[in-house]
């Protein structure tokens, strides 16, 4: 690790002032950014800390809309239930330590293609509200580990619809235990949305086939036969674009049913 | 039996309180006064020429003592290697040079190209930032099969070929083996790989050199196995510096697994550079450096045959294997593929007619040595592959054609050198049949199918040489150095006892098994009975701790200096009783003299000898301090029968263990609790194999497994309960204690289990065509085989 300055502001503002400076970058539950700065691999001279400012933290319902500030750790969104899949999303993310630190706007804002968190904001519509305007997740993830979020802003909270019925299942990569594929299916009045993650080199996708099938029959076998094309899926050392295009389907099925 | 645990008491480990509180002392938890910090520049390229390594920008750097590159280590030796083979053509193995730091070339990604010493560690990094090393990269070569064509790449230019040695087990009988195969009635062939492993103990390895200039003596703190090793590799062959001038003191280690055996160029340099500096240099590995500089495991690719007669007997076998040596000869490599796999090719059979051929390739990747089981596991898996495999051509039952086959008469001198001296394989998988009910597996089968999983069952033996290994014939075989144990046993003068071994403990549970067996030939508490292990300073030289051995072979030596221990307490007992010696008996720490109520107490005894004042000076020196080197006549053979029951998930592949049972057959044992966990420990590792572990390199020689979060280690969650049995038991015939060692039998027993669950899964589910896949069984590859 080299050397950096660390800010730890306890307000919104102080956060942003913080921010103007070029070098500076934001820190939340660091479970991406401190490994990375451990293998010296990034060397900013300024980090500023999220994790203090009381107004990005915390859970609150409101009708059926949940919202979680952004510096909201996932072992609180775990032991919340009010979205039982998404508290049960939150629970599979990682290890005690990882779901003690890592936090829901630092994890959306990375955009890993192997997280969890984004399959749940992109299926749930929910809206990425920062520090400057509110995002629509359809236009959020614009590819792996990119969004739409401009430099220093900040995820200041998520906003989820609560829908009807949720899912999320995740078949695990056999070292990372990060998504090989995971499926996050929501069925709203509106219809059915079906995000995937883990498998493709575009980063988590809506998977729009499935969703118009499941729209009409929203039962396991509303997917049987369909496929989502292999050229786009992540290829590596835990399995091949094929296997993953097959997961795919594999998983989503099992979402649906895990919705009931 | 003494109240707190003689031999065969299941008493809980005394290091573990230690070792639990946080309270354990090990290598990094040392610091010495003054010391400074070492980074090493490691190569990032798998094969270059090194044209210019420029550290005068790195030197002048703020807290940088000195930077030290392979220049500095010019007249210095390099890291030798402690075994010789002998090829085919009866010439001796290619042996390249394995420089301290790299000189001229580096050869596989993790080289280390330069050392920064600093006041801190963080300065030490910084610095290495600031050299600059012009590398040519070369072409690399991982491929062993490619690494032997013409025009590849040469890993050592200095050598005729990437090929270190092509050997032939036994080459007499080659040509009666090919007969036999020309004669067979079914003749069963597999290729198969034994998957590239990293040991990854918990704690990294930690070196700290150390002199003293006032009595210029040299210290060395390191993670070892075997500390008096390192002494003797390192002081003699690397450094120059003779035995009686160099310490090497090697306190609590965290895991080792076997790779912690080897003499690492970073021990020679932190011993070195403290002498250079007049400083101590600590280096403490982080995890990404152990992955790419800790010797790896396996890595074998082989071609197996099994000749079978008309009435199903196994006539011959015939294997050629590739090994991989990486791109230098760790200490013990050249043995692994030979004498430790060949030798076991027989297994549990009495196949009359075995030609072992082994092809050991350098290549660009981290040298490769022994892991847990070194060698037997690549020969069981193999065997109880291929024989699985015949049953299967054959449609008979498999565990009746491993029994038709088995030896059953002892001793049992194998065609491949060595001689079972006892066994009872029957035993041993009858009691395997009892504990996994076999018969009600169609209903389990329909119970799996009716959650739409596939479910299968895998049944095999294996048989492993422990208790490494008599000295007159390793030396035959090629081994630079003896391998005997040694003892010390120290009793003090109120009749406490120290015992100093050269057996090694990192995890292995000495500390309370050593003493459950003085203490039971004395009839003392074990509680007055300590070990110490570790330092040289105190230890007489000893061999240290791999292969199964330390109760074999440092139990067997602490056996025979306890024996002169009580036979010189039993003079000084008579004396004090004034009864003549042979009179003598010993029972419950008490002597007595036969046929009468006089008696002295074992502390009395002790007493008397260290304030000798009612004496027989003239017969007994005073004092009471015995030591043995105990060196075995013959390898101890454990050997046992494992089942694993796996269901599959037909949709992605994913295998998960069921069950899983392993019937083992140690001879005696002393701590059945430990026995019990070094089986437990050894069948994860086992499943860790079969399962999810594998290191993998890309083409260009960089290793893509390089953290956890792509090299999978196996979980809690991903293991079932065991049921571990080691009631059968044909004592060994040739050591005191009639034991034959624990530690790798689960390692050995378990991959092929899991392999032929999964194989006979798919097989009733209709897969017919999958006959074999290789390890690591990870979804992907199962789905893959499944949908081939």
């Amino acid at each position: 690790m080299y050397a950096f300055d660390l800010e730890r502001p306890t307000t919104l503002a102080d956060a942003q002032a913080a921010l103007k400076s070029d070098e500076a970058q934001p820190l939340s539950g660091g479970q991406t950014l401190i490994p990375t700065l451990k293998q010296r691999l990034a060397m900013p001279e300024k980090l500023v800390s999220l994790t203090a400012i009381a107004e990005l933290q915390g859970i609150t319902k409101e009708g059926d809309t949940l919202t979680i500030g952004g510096a909201t750790c996932h072992a609180d969104v775990a032991a919340d239930g009010s979205y039982p899949a998404l508290s049960a999303l939150a629970g599979q993310i990682g290890d005690p330590h990882v779901r003690n630190r890592g936090t829901i706007g630092g994890s959306l804002a990375n955009n890993d293609p192997s997280a969890c968190y984004p399959s749940a904001a992109l299926a749930s519509g929910a809206a990425i509200v920062t520090d400057r305007r509110e995002i629509a997740s359809d236009d959020f993830f614009t590819g792996m580990f990119e969004t739409a979020l401009d430099e220093g802003e900040i995820v200041t909270s998520v906003r989820f619809p609560i829908p009807e019925r949720a899912a999320y299942v995740k078949f695990d990569q056999p070292a990372s235990r990060f998504a090989l594929v995971g499926v996050f299916v929501a069925k709203t009045a509106d219809g059915v949305r079906v995000a995937v993650t883990g498998a493709s080199e575009g980063g988590v996708f809506r998977w729009a086939e499935a969703e118009a099938a499941l729209s009409s029959d929203f039962s396991p076998a509303a997917i049987e036969g369909l496929t989502v094309p292999s050229d786009d899926m992540i290829g590596d050392i835990h399995g091949t674009k094929d296997y993953r295009a097959h997961l795919v389907g594999v998983i989503t099925k099992r979402a649906v049913a895990a919705a009931g | 039996m003494p109240a707190d645990g003689g031999i065969g008491a299941p008493t809980k480990r005394r290091e573990d309180v230690r070792f639990l509180k946080g309270t354990g002392r090990y290598t990094d938890d040392l610091n010495r006064p003054g010391q400074a910090y070492v980074f090493f520049l490691r190569s990032n390229v798998a094969h270059g020429r090194l044209k210019s390594v420029d550290t005068s920008a790195a030197a002048a750097m703020p807290g940088v003592v000195r930077v030290f590159t392979g220049a500095d280590f010019e007249g210095v030796g390099g890291i030798p290697c402690g075994w010789q083979i002998t090829d085919k053509h009866g010439e001796v193995m290619q042996e390249p040079a394995h420089p301290v730091l790299a000189q001229g070339k580096v050869r596989h990604v993790g080289d280390p190209i330069a050392a920064v010493v600093a006041d801190s560690l963080e300065a030490a990094r910084d610095a290495a930032e600031a050299i600059e090393a012009d590398i040519e990269e070369l072409p690399a070569v991982v491929d062993m099969k490619a690494a032997l064509q013409d025009g590849s790449p040469k890993v050592h230019d200095d050598l005729t070929s990437n090929l270190c040695y092509d050997w032939g087990f036994v080459e007499e009988n080659k040509a009666a083996v090919d007969e036999a195969f020309a004669n067979a009635a079914h003749v069963t062939t597999l290729e198969l790989v034994n998957n590239r492993l990293i040991a990854n103990p918990m704690e990294p390895r930690v070196a700290i050199g150390d002199f003293d200039q006032a009595g210029g003596n040299s210290t060395l703190y390191t993670t070892s196995q075997n500390p008096h090793v390192i002494r003797l590799l390192m002081g003699a062959f690397v450094l120059g510096i003779p035995e009686h001038k160099l310490r090497v003191v090697a306190p609590d280690v965290g895991g080792g697994f076997g790779s912690k055996i080897f003499h690492y160029a970073e021990e020679a340099f932190c011993t070195f550079a403290a002498k250079a500096l007049n400083r101590p240099v600590k280096w403490t590995a982080s995890r990404s450096e152990a992955f790419m500089s800790d010797a790896h495991g396996r890595d074998h690719v082989t071609t197996i045959e099994l000749a079978l007669d008309g009435d199903n007997n196994f006539t011959a076998l015939r294997t050629e294997t590739h090994a991989n040596m990486g791109a230098y000869l760790s200490t013990f490599a050249p043995s692994v593929p030979t004498w430790l796999h060949g030798t076991l090719m027989a297994g549990n059979y009495k196949t009359p007619l075995i030609y072992v051929n082994v092809k050991a390739v350098f290549t660009n990747t981290v040298p490769v040595d022994a892991y847990r089981g070194a060698g037997r596991p690549e020969a069981s898996y193999q065997l109880e592959r291929v024989v699985d495999k015949a049953a299967r051509e054959l449609g008979v039952d498999p565990i009746a054609l491993r029994r038709q086959n088995f030896v059953t008469e002892f001793p049992y001198a194998t065609p491949v050198a060595v001689e079972y001296d006892t066994g009872d394989y029957v035993a041993t998988m009858d009691k395997l049949e009892e504990m996994i009910d076999i018969s009600g597996f169609e209903a389990r089968l329909a119970e799996s199918k009716k959650r739409g999983k596939l479910r299968g069952l895998g049944v095999n033996c294996y048989i492993e040489a422990c208790g490494i290994a008599p000295s007159n014939l390793v030396g035959q075989l090629g081994a630079r150095a003896g391998l005997y144990e040694s003892a010390t046993v120290r009793v003090n003068a109120t009749g406490g006892i120290v015992v100093m071994t050269g057996s090694h403990s990192h995890g292995q549970g000495h500390e309370t098994s050593f003493p459950q067996v003085v203490a039971e030939m004395i009839g003392i508490d074990a509680s007055m009975v300590e070990i110490e292990h570790g330092d040289t300073a105190n230890a007489p030289m000893g061999m240290g701790t791999y292969g199964s051995r330390s109760i074999a072979v440092g139990g067997s030596a602490m056996v025979r200096a306890t024996e002169k221990i009580i036979a010189k307490a039993k003079k000084i007992a008579a004396h004090l009783l004034e009864a003549s010696e042979a009179d003598i008996e010993l029972k419950d720490g008490q002597f007595s003299v036969a046929g009468t109520d006089k008696s002295v107490a074992w502390g009395d005894v002790t007493l008397a000898a260290y304030v000798p004042h009612n004496y027989p000076l003239e017969e007994v020196e005073p004092g009471l301090e015995e030591t043995a080197f105990y060196d075995p006549n013959n390898f101890t053979f454990p050997s046992g029968a494992y089942a694993c029951e796996v269901e599959v998930d037909p949709e992605t592949g994913k295998v998960t263990i069921e069950s899983f049972a392993a019937a083992d057959d140690f001879g005696n044992v002393i701590n059945p609790m430990i026995v019990d966990g070094q089986v437990h420990g050894g069948i994860a590792q086992g499943i860790g194999q079969a399962l999810l572990e594998a290191c993998v390199y890309d083409e260009d020689g960089q290793l893509l497994t390089g953290s956890y979060m792509d090299y999978a280690m196996p979980r809690a969650d991903d293991l079932p309960f065991y049921a571990v049995d080691h009631s059968c038991q044909t004592p060994c015939t040739h050591n005191p204690l009639g034991v034959k060692g624990c530690g790798e039998a689960g390692a050995i027993g378990s991959p092929p289990a899991v392999v032929n669950a999964v194989v006979d899964a798919l097989q009733r589910a209709g897969k017919t065509n999958v006959t074999h896949i290789d390890m690591p069984l990870s979804p992907s590859r199962v789905w893959a085989a499944m949908n081939q």
